[in-house]
């Protein structure tokens, strides 16, 4: 029985009246969709430059960043009065805020990726897999995820940096395990839902194997949810890497991340509120291009609702407004 | 009165009817514009008997009921047209009359029981609300009519089922819930939206069934929404055969299944695997409904019709007589037997 | 082997293709409320080329019957034997080139096609398991054109998702998958009862014409009578996990031995008004498949049960007017014939 909103066209993605059917692959698509949507394009954009501020920066401002020049410390920004590198102000050892923000940038990014990647890798798998065969895959596999998501993270964090020295990789190991449970217990959940799917079963009919299945069929459509999962995980671990610098043992001096940073800063709230600031919003501009990409991504990967972003914006918000219901 | 066999007389089609709905227009408004799914429907239901609107997914039967029913989504508009029951325009009257019909005058069963019923409430509060509303009884009468209108449905031992829950239910059972609910205060017109789609061909005897014998006891006007020719055929008396929103053909379901006097019916009953001989071609028709957001001028059968000719690529054809008490929207209703 | 070399190979033996004999299979249900018995000890003979309608009612058993002949779901007890062989036993290799033998086609054209492949992808998807099939992607994409013509779609429906589809040309893609790999037996489990009248009758015709070409057997599954009358050969009735009625189509629908058959059949509403007959309202519902009836599993709706019926087993009762009708009753229908045509 079709509702009234079956009505939605049948060839969704001809919704531009005389778009032609044949541009349908290839980059020029991705690409119109994503200049469709302005805001996913400026997250784009800002993505882009952070990416390139982290491979190329230190190379560039590296230097400043690690000057020490004592006649200008804590001066505020907005000036350019003490030159421009210092226009987001200076920090108590009078070394450049932009300077140290940029280098930062390639700290952060090398461990929060890194930590997202890993933990997101391995949750997914091992969550799709037992999700699927269920069964005592599923009960260790969700034991395994209670287990570590009942130790407070923090507090595992501090032991082992504790125990072991506080390098970048050891930080990037204890962020990863800490955020597996996340990534596991939506792949299982969604890699179960999807296994007794009538196209899955119909897989099983041609005696396709569990491993193809799952690569073939789960994996696409459980890649959307747990793209958007790790943007927003991207957030926690940047915030989780400046709580384990406030303590001490994160990244230590002379490196420096946005973390620590906003750790560094928080003593000088009062007097010099951008040594907190500027760091804790390159983090929130980050993580919050990365969530639109994301969503966007999500809408841009699945065939059924392409059609979105082929449709001029003007078009959209006039379906949506809705008349009052007839009664 | 000469009375056929199978079907009550006809000379009740001359009395005024229950529920009489003209020129009924819904448009919807969607991404890439608006699209008509009902263009001026007309047909007329009369107590004691049952009409029923036949025709596929899309044709938009089931519109036609929710418009009338005042349940339209927002998206979609009752752009012009009347339905009237007992002389009140349902779609031109406010909230508070509308509601004073519900159920008194007008009253329609889904296809869905399970998402019909409210899974938190037991049966017995349930059955018992429109005696609450609308009688103003007290708890314990209306607990106990509930229990009559259960035993009346063919529920069996309904003081013990009273507290239990819809998901309790099987499918058949569910559905006479709801058909209890819906007869409760003795509405004019039922209007059953595939009542019996989701169910066994068993259960679907019994619910019809029962219908047809409530509907003698309170003299309702019963119509009966469906895409199955055979079930018109054995349960309507009259029929209005619909396609792409607009009525098509419309008379008793004898004289039409009989004789049809559309290409769109002919091409409907040569699509039903009757007596062809197995493995035999069955004269389907080709081609697929119409894209609502495309319908073309003139005749909306004309892709798919072997009559079509240039009158009908030009000219939109509207219910004519075709004989006593039936019509047909078609420029060559007489070509048909050939088709 | 192409088409018509297998057809041709076919038409020789008199064994039947796919032959089914006592099977079993139960689940068990969570909370300890005890086993579902779904199947209890079928008997099914399907012959080359030949259609074999199943029909029934929900709870009867149709579509775990379905998945365990697709090897979806393992019996417990009972043997199948398809050519001869256990497919069971086979293992690996073996089981996998034996997987091509039987396809499937599903009920509801949405929910069987991955709404995110094309449908050149969704039909040449098969050939990702059984790579020896077509090795270049030439030879692919030729057969996958192929096999789009066959159905009635045309080529440019390649690069197409499933939503751009109506529900007909979704089922015909799912036909065209079940045949990418030149099944033997394709299993249709109620192929058309999610699609319009109309669209109904286009499938009905391909599935026809299908089998003259490909002499491919079908198992065709079904709640709609009149669908089973036309397209299948021989029927088979099944209630609550039992095979209670099987003979020619003809055989069972006009001259039913089993009661319930008889009751299916005079409650399907039918078009013309001479085939309707005294219309036989069953009473009470179906029973629980976690505690079916002892004895005869329909007795407790059956007009004609008698204490025998609790008691014991029904035994096989013979049609003996014709070979090889038959049903599972202590009180077949043969001596009271109902009513089942008007003659007026």
């Amino acid at each position: 029985m079709s509702t009234q909103l079956d009505l939605v066209p049948v060839k969704p993605t001809t919704a531009i009246v005389g778009a032609d059917d044949s541009k349908r692959s290839g980059r020029s698509l991705w690409f119109r969709m994503l200049v469709n949507d302005r805001v996913a394009a400026c997250a784009a954009a800002v993505l882009a430059l952070v990416f390139l501020t982290a491979l190329i920066g230190p190379m560039l401002m590296g230097h400043l960043a690690t000057h020490i020049d004592l006649d200008n410390s804590n001066q505020a920004p907005f000036t350019l009065a003490h030159g421009w590198a210092n226009v987001l102000g200076t920090d108590p050892l009078g070394r450049s805020m932009l300077a140290r923000l940029i280098v930062a940038c390639q700290t952060t990014l090398s461990v929060a990726i890194p930590a997202v990647v890993i933990s997101a890798v391995v949750g997914s798998v091992v969550g799709m897999w037992a999700g699927y065969y269920r069964g005592w895959r599923e009960t260790i596999a969700m034991r395994v995820a209670d287990v570590i998501m009942s130790f407070p993270s923090l507090l595992l964090a501090v032991v082992v940096l504790y125990v072991f020295s506080p390098s970048a990789a050891n930080i990037v190991l204890v962020l990863a395990i800490t955020r597996i449970p996340v990534y596991l217990r939506t792949a299982r959940a969604e890699s179960a839902e999807l296994s007794s799917r009538i196209f899955v079963d119909a897989a099983r009919t041609f005696g396709a194997s569990g491993t193809s299945i799952i690569t073939r069929h789960v994996l696409p459509i459980v890649l959307p949810t747990l793209l958007t999962v790790a943007t927003l995980d991207f957030c926690y671990v940047m915030l989780a890497e400046s709580s384990l610098s406030f303590l001490g043992i994160g990244i230590q001096p002379p490196d420096v991340s946005w973390g620590l940073m906003v750790a560094q800063g928080r003593t000088y709230l009062h007097t010099a509120w951008w040594l907190s600031f500027f760091p804790g919003l390159a983090i929130v501009i980050t993580t919050v291009s990365a969530t639109i990409l994301a969503a966007w991504a999500r809408i841009a990967t699945d065939p059924a609702q392409r059609w979105r972003l082929t449709v001029p914006q003007k078009r959209l918000s006039r379906f949506a407004k809705t008349t009052k219901a007839l009664s | 009165m000469t009375a056929v066999a199978e079907h009550p007389p006809a000379e009740r089609v001359d009395a005024d009817p229950a529920l009489r709905v003209e020129g009924l227009t819904v448009d919807i408004r969607t991404i890439t514009g608006t699209v008509r799914a009902v263009d001026q429907v007309t047909f007329a239901a009369h107590r004691g008997e049952t009409l029923a609107l036949l025709g596929e997914s899309g044709c938009g039967k089931s519109m036609t009921a929710t418009a009338v029913v005042g349940l339209l989504e927002p998206v979609a508009e009752v752009t012009s047209g009347s339905a009237r029951l007992a002389d009140v325009d349902l779609l031109a009257v406010d909230r508070k009359k509308r509601r004073q019909m519900a159920g008194t005058e007008l009253a329609i069963v889904f296809q869905d029981a399970l998402t019909a019923l409210n899974p938190l409430y037991t049966v017995g509060t349930q059955l018992a609300e429109p005696f609450r509303i609308h009688q103003g009884m007290k708890a314990k009468e209306a607990k106990r009519k509930a229990v009559e209108l259960m035993a009346r449905v063919g529920i069996p031992q309904p003081e013990e089922r009273m507290n239990s829950y819809p998901h309790q239910f099987s499918g058949g059972m569910r559905q006479r819930l709801l058909i209890a609910m819906a007869v409760a205060l003795n509405p004019r017109v039922l209007i059953a939206d595939e009542p019996t789609t989701a169910l066994d061909v068993t259960v679907q005897a019994q619910i019809m069934a029962l219908l047809k014998s409530l509907r003698s006891e309170y003299d309702m006007a019963v119509v009966l929404i469906t895409h199955d020719l055979a079930l018109v055929a054995e349960e309507a008396d009259r029929v209005a055969v619909m396609y792409a929103g607009s009525i098509v053909e419309t008379g008793s379901v004898a004289e039409v299944f009989a004789d049809p006097k559309h290409p769109y019916t002919k091409g409907l009953l040569n699509s039903v695997p009757v007596n062809a001989e197995r493995g035999a071609h069955l004269k389907s028709i080709g081609g697929a409904p119409p894209d609502l957001h495309s319908i073309p001028k003139g005749c909306v059968y004309q892709a798919r019709c072997p009559l079509a000719s240039d009158v009908c690529r030009s000219t939109r054809p509207t219910l004519q007589p075709t004989g006593a008490k039936r019509k047909s929207a078609c420029h060559f209703p007489e070509e048909v037997t050939n088709v | 082997m192409s088409d018509q070399e297998r057809a041709d190979a076919h038409t020789t033996t008199d064994e039947p293709l796919l032959s089914v004999r006592d099977l079993s299979k139960s689940f068990r249900v969570p909370g300890g409320k005890g086993k579902l018995s779904a199947l209890d000890g079928i008997d099914l003979d399907l012959a080359r080329g030949q259609t074999l309608g199943l029909v029934g009612e929900s709870g009867c058993g149709k579509s775990t019957l379905a998945r365990t002949l697709m090897m979806l779901e393992r019996p417990e007890a009972g043997t199948v034997r398809f050519d001869g062989i256990d497919p069971f036993a086979l293992r690996g290799k073996d089981l996998l080139k034996f997987r091509r033998r039987v396809q499937m086609v599903f009920q509801d054209p949405y929910a069987s096609l991955n709404a995110r492949m094309t449908a050149g992808d969704i039909i040449a998807e098969p050939w990702r398991t059984h790579k020896g099939l077509y090795k270049s992607k030439a030879d692919r994409d030729m057969r996958v054109r192929g096999l789009l013509d066959l159905v009635g779609l045309g080529a440019k429906a390649v690069d197409k998702y499933p939503q751009e589809f109506s529900g007909g040309q979704r089922q015909r893609i799912g036909i065209a998958r079940a045949l990418a790999l030149d099944p033997d037996v394709i299993i249709c489990d109620e192929p058309v009862s999610a699609l319009d009248l109309s669209v109904q009758a286009q499938v009905l015709n391909l599935l026809n014409e299908l089998q003259k070409e490909l002499k491919i057997s079908y198992v065709f599954i079904s709640h709609d009578l009149s669908v089973v009358r036309h397209v299948a050969d021989r029927v088979a009735v099944m209630y609550l996990g039992r095979i209670v009625e099987n003979g020619p189509t003809e055989a069972v629908f006009d001259t039913p031995q089993h009661p319930y058959t008889a009751a299916l059949v005079s409650a399907a509403p039918k078009l013309e008004a001479a085939q309707r007959g005294e219309r036989i309202l069953l009473k009470g519902e179906v029973p629980s498949p976690l505690n079916p009836p002892s004895g005869c599993r329909f007795r407790t709706r059956c007009w004609k049960a008698t204490d025998v019926c609790a008691q014991e087993r029904p035994p096989v009762a013979l049609d003996l007017k014709v070979v090889g009708h038959s049903a599972e009753c202590h009180h077949p229908l043969t001596e009271d014939q109902p009513t089942l045509s008007r003659t007026a």
